[in-house]
């Protein structure tokens, strides 16, 4: 029996001593109309047609290894969620954020802003065309790398199951090295974290394709 | 809304059951997600020309009382008749239609600010979660108004111990100005609740 999150302090992590609270958190009484117990819903008419390919996003194409990123958002009993809002952004091929507190000096892409949105479809499945990030640099200690992540931020049926977490890509060796994955206190829950490359995603003579499923947390009505 | 007749177990767990899938662990919403995440309607759960739009705002601290320049403030909440919107529209608002949902980055003072209603019920309570750098997981809590009657018998309200109350009530400003400021950590922390729960 683990708990698959974080702490909220995690000293390695320098941000989070004046930032984690110190307090036991509370236990929610929820009435089954709890607020909490619903979520927004979102529609396809709020999206932009290419919000789901980072590629296509300017007049030219970005600079990178594209990649297909794909996998399904299931509930806690590992049912698929259709219509679930997934956003992502991430860094361009170099390491560089768009973001304009970003000082990493490595090259911006004109080409390429690393934010996307899509919905999920009856299966549960969300679908990104994008470019693998970069590692990058991050001043938390000495000689600090992030490995390479997409950020991902993911609205289940209820509130409670509300998510922003990183998709890492398998094998990097920065894992070892890097707080913010090393937060997490189960290695198996870790790996959850981890995309697997797939052949079968892969477009031949175009983009490497790599899987990764979003397992949300249980809401009380399921416990 | 159709979810009475369910009752919660008493007690849940932030923990997997053992063979259970894995939930897939939360990370930091780090310092960079403001060109992505923030958008133009994200403040506005109702225009603020709405009969009954009220402004909510406030800041979001440290546990030096030092404001976070890089938060996100998300709500989501019913209508002024206490309904649950069910209908799309959260990203880009047409007219008046009421969201329910609210989305909002901090600025360099650690200022937020809604537009929103005040929902109906016993309680009003708008739930609100706060994503930050330094947060490896949301922190989860709730507006109450001051001066409701209501605020006396809400189930989760009384859970949270009694001198620590306060902390999730708004201060009035206005007749349609309420400030709600959030305290990561210290003295005053707000009271956060508990958000994962085992299947």
């Amino acid at each position: 029996m683990t708990d698959p999150n974080p702490p909220y302090l995690y000293p390695p992590y320098q941000s989070t001593p004046l930032r984690a609270p110190s307090r036991p958190l509370v236990m929610p009484e929820y009435g089954p109309d709890a607020i909490e117990l619903s979520g927004p819903v979102f529609g396809q008419a709020e999206l932009g047609l290419l919000d789901n390919d980072l590629t296509k996003q300017h007049a030219g194409e970005p600079l990178g290894e594209r990649i297909i990123v794909t996998g399904r958002v299931l509930g806690s009993g590992g049912r698929p969620v259709p219509g679930a809002l997934v956003e992502i952004w991430q860094t361009n091929a170099a390491g560089r954020y768009v973001h304009l507190r970003d000082q990493h000096p490595a090259p911006l892409d004109p080409n390429f802003t690393g934010a996307g949105r899509c919905l999920t479809d009856a299966e549960g499945r969300y679908r990104f065309v994008t470019i693998k990030p970069g590692a990058y640099p991050w001043r938390n200690h000495h000689n600090a790398w992030r490995p390479a992540h997409i950020h991902f931020s993911v609205f289940g049926t209820a509130f409670t199951q509300r998510l922003i977490t990183q998709m890492y890509f398998p094998g990097d060796p920065l894992f070892a090295h890097d707080p913010i994955f090393q937060s997490i206190p189960d290695e198996k829950a870790r790996e959850r974290l981890v995309s697997r490359f797939d052949l079968a995603t892969t477009v031949p003579e175009w983009a490497l394709g790599y899987e990764w499923d979003i397992v949300l947390g249980a809401t009380p009505m399921e416990a | 809304m159709t979810l009475t007749g369910i009752r919660p177990r008493a007690l849940f767990q932030c923990r997997t059951k053992e063979g259970a899938v894995v939930t897939t662990p939360s990370q930091t919403v780090g310092p960079f997600f403001g060109y992505a995440l923030p958008y133009a309607d994200g403040p506005y759960v109702v225009p603020e020309w709405h009969p009954d739009a009220i402004r909510l705002r406030g800041r979001v601290l440290d546990g030096a009382g030092e404001p976070l320049p890089d938060a996100l403030v998300e709500i989501w909440q019913a209508d002024a008749d206490g309904d649950v919107s069910r209908g799309g529209g959260e990203l880009r608002r047409a007219g008046n239609d009421f969201s329910g949902f609210g989305r909002c980055g901090t600025d360099a003072g650690g200022n937020y600010w809604f537009s929103t209603v005040k929902p109906g019920g016993p309680a009003p309570h708008i739930a609100v979660l706060i994503f930050a750098r330094g947060l490896l997981k949301p922190v989860a809590t709730r507006v109450y108004f001051p001066g409701e009657p209501g605020n006396a018998t809400d189930p989760v309200l009384f859970a949270v111990p009694a001198e620590r109350r306060d902390t999730l009530v708004a201060v009035r400003e206005g007749e349609r100005s309420y400030r709600f400021d959030v305290h990561l950590r210290g003295e005053r922390e707000t009271v956060f609740f508990e958000r994962c729960f085992a299947d």
